[in-house]
């Protein structure tokens, strides 16, 4: 990632959170709304990261993924299926059926990846179709099932949405107590240390995440597998002569990128809130795409692009709660329409290239004959 | 397929390639179906009778017929409009968005034209302007993504999903504000109804069936003239093909990708413009939902060949059609027929599956629809 796109991502950041503390530190101090923004930036950059990672994985090892999205949306379905599955007909325990929940939402994605796989890999079907079908195909079963089993009066929940187990706890880091004695007596040290904490109080998730961020980058850049994936990404041919099974590669990679996917949807319907409706994805997994190719294909850089996208995304969380102390002039900022425009404009915007040209792995969607 | 020696005459000859073209995408259905009918058992339903529904509801009574020709107006364009951008190399995810900017434009013209100018509009004018605005403002939009294309390389797929989005929120804003149905009755987002001189007229006293479907095959036709017959469609063809090639044989190519998306956005603006015009006489949130998609899926199955995209837009709109039939005899849901396309397009785009399950030898020919990144 070079300093001119850096650069950017902070610039664009640094222009929402400041929109934002403009117009809302008449209620609130500046701190404080900056300190929440960034902990929402993180919470709902989760689904945008976890996907990029996994387009880094596939697009890395050469397979384009353009299901992203549905393989998002179907995990997310069946990722909340599979808990109140086991609350209420295996009445199991919450906290068990939430943490199964997340397993058949990995496990989801990896089917559905291992379908985008056989497709590109074995079928050598045009991969932007392949993904496209996979997009289809999450739209259709999850938007079918949902209505079946949860509006049919035969299915096993009785023609109703039955409560939830719940969603995944937060998880508290323990800063104010560790570093609270530095503050002494002083009650604002305090107040101001209670607020930053509320950054690092995160979901498990939105956590995991951003460790496997970092866990990527070590896997791509510094493993003998990463080597070796890039290698059938950029040259299959040359990887190939070596003795590295270019299929094997290429069919690792894009599970471990359906296992992220399934990651993400979990996020949706196990993390954030506990119910699901038809398209709830809302067009993140091809955001997430967008992220990827702006962070030129790397972990850290997918990564920081999400957080551009999520920074505006909590811009439009936060203007929903300052909306009565937006200022006449600013009245637009009132159209939480118009205001969501922002991350699909950014979107566009970043793909023109302005901020520095980007270049895929150069085997990047060409099946690999023999 | 010329260059096969055969005895046979022509028609035999046509036949055969007509048979040998749609082998394929028949098997593929017929898979999907096959497939289907395995989920509707698993969820406990009857498949025989979801099916006798599904053929009832879509071609069993005059009524049926008319209803689902209803439905294949808009997928008729919407598929022109992907396989037209399919021609050209490029994909255009963004159907749904440009059908209903362009729907949302032919609403305004049709109902607040009158009260603009202060006097009624005779139907031969307001009519094709209608037409004619609707169609410029689908067109505007996808040429947009092809100017990004052309001279950036952003990239359509991309770039059309988001102008979706932006379509869908620009929209809601329009339709839950400023161009919402005043009238008191009125709790959704919806324009009001056009004037009687914007809409196109019913074929048959007391059928739903209106003159835009016969627009439909008209315009199929037209593009089948453009895409053959004529230099732009062979440059169109070219830079589709190889775009280097197209650059070294004098096509301006940048010129070309934007003319192709522009076509390709009118083409759904026009799927748009129809469903206002002809059908609903005003613009509803949410009643595109869904086009998009499966305005790919019925290029796809129809090879992006305009008579192919006609015949599986008629497909497309009878299971449509008939789901609500289905739905009557066995209480499966309507998005079962979602599930369907999407099984039907899965055999169509992978038909190395269809081919491996059903043992047909391939002719070696393998169609570039798209490509990666880098454009």
């Amino acid at each position: 990632m070079d300093w001119k796109r850096f650069g950017f991502i902070a610039l664009v950041v640094i222009v929402l959170f400041s929109a934002v503390v403009m117009i809302g530190q008449v209620k609130q101090p500046p701190l404080l709304i900056v300190t929440s923004m960034l902990a929402t930036t993180i919470a709902v950059a989760t689904p945008l990261t976890l996907g990029a990672l996994s387009g880094v994985y596939c697009e890395r090892a050469g397979v384009v993924n353009i299901g992203i999205e549905g393989m998002m949306l179907s995990s997310a379905f069946f990722g909340w299926l599979g808990s109140i599955y086991m609350f209420h007909i295996f009445k199991m325990s919450a906290g068990l059926s939430i943490a199964l929940g997340v397993f058949f939402a990995i496990l989801t994605g990896l089917l559905m990846a291992l379908l985008h796989a056989v497709l590109s890999i074995t079928f050598k079907v045009d991969q932007i179709i392949g993904g496209t079908v996979i997009n289809i195909l999450a739209v259709g079963l999850t938007g079918f099932l949902n209505r079946q089993l949860f509006f049919g009066k035969e299915s096993v929940f009785g023609g109703s949405v039955p409560s939830s187990p719940g969603v995944l706890p937060t998880i508290h880091i323990p800063l104010t107590e560790i570093v609270g004695p530095i503050c002494g007596a002083s009650a604002s040290c305090l107040e101001n240390l209670t607020a930053i904490n509320r950054v690092f109080d995160q979901k498990p998730i939105a956590m995991g995440a951003v460790l496997l961020v970092f866990f990527s980058h070590f896997l791509l850049f510094n493993t003998r597998w990463g080597l070796r994936t890039r290698a059938v990404g950029e040259h299959p041919k040359a990887a190939d002569t070596v003795g590295i099974s270019v299929t094997k590669m290429r069919y690792a990679n894009v599970l471990i990128g359906g296992m992220f996917a399934g990651l993400a949807g979990a996020y949706f319907t196990i993390e954030s809130v506990p119910s699901f409706e038809p398209l709830l994805t809302n067009g993140r997994g091809f955001i997430s795409l967008a992220a990827m190719i702006f962070g030129n294909w790397t972990p850290i850089g997918a990564w920081a692009a999400a957080l551009v996208f999520g920074a505006s995304q909590a811009m439009l969380i936060n203007m929903q709660i300052f909306r009565d102390v937006i200022p006449p002039q600013w009245a637009f900022l009132q159209e939480s329409y118009i205001v969501g425009l922002t991350p699909y404009i950014l979107t566009m915007f970043i793909l023109t290239g302005i901020i520095g040209r980007t270049t895929p792995p150069a085997a990047d969607g060409v099946p690999y004959e023999k | 397929m010329q260059s096969e020696k055969q005895s046979g005459s022509l028609t035999r000859q046509i036949l055969q390639s007509i048979s040998e073209a749609s082998l394929v995408p028949f098997l593929a259905i017929l898979t999907a179906v096959i497939v289907g009918g395995i989920v509707i058992l698993f969820v406990g339903g009857d498949p025989i009778l979801a099916y006798r529904g599904l053929l009832q509801g879509s071609f069993g009574s005059t009524k049926a017929l008319s209803e689902t020709a209803i439905w294949a107006t808009p997928y008729i364009f919407a598929g022109l409009a992907v396989a037209l951008a399919f021609k050209g190399g490029l994909f255009n995810i963004g159907a749904e968005g440009q059908l209903a900017v362009g729907a949302v434009v032919s609403a305004l013209i049709g109902y607040a034209l009158p009260e603009w100018l202060g006097f009624d509009v005779p139907a031969i004018i307001h009519l094709p302007l209608v037409v004619v605005f609707g169609v410029i403002m689908g067109g505007v939009w996808a040429g947009i993504v092809g100017a990004l294309k052309a001279y950036t390389g952003g990239h359509e797929v991309i770039n059309t999903i988001m102008m979706n989005y932006i379509a869908l929120n620009t929209t809601s804003f329009l339709l839950n504000g400023v161009m919402k149905d005043r009238s008191p009755t009125n709790v959704i987002a919806r324009t009001p109804l056009i004037a009687d001189s914007a809409r196109i007229p019913p074929i048959f006293e007391g059928l739903r069936v209106h003159w835009g479907f016969v627009l439909a095959l008209l315009t199929a036709f037209f593009i089948w003239w453009l895409l053959t017959k004529t230099t732009l469609g062979f440059q169109i063809r070219t830079v589709g093909l190889n775009p280097d090639a197209a650059k070294y044989a004098g096509i301006n190519v940048k010129r070309i990708v934007i003319l192709t998306m522009a076509l390709s956005g009118m083409l759904a603006g026009l799927a748009g413009v129809i469903e206002v015009s002809g059908l609903n006489y005003r613009h509803e949130l949410g009643f595109s939902i869904g086009y998009g998609y499966d305005a790919i899926a019925i290029a796809l199955l129809g090879k992006s060949h305009p008579l192919g995209v006609v015949l599986a837009a008629i497909l497309f709109a009878a299971m449509r059609n008939g789901a609500t039939r289905m739905q009557f005899l066995t209480q499966m849901p309507v998005d079962l027929i979602s599930m369907l396309q999407a099984f039907i397009l899965l055999f169509v785009a992978a038909d190395a599956i269809i081919r491996y399950i059903y043992r047909i030898k391939s002719k070696g020919e393998r169609v570039v629809l798209t490509r990666g990144w880098g454009g």
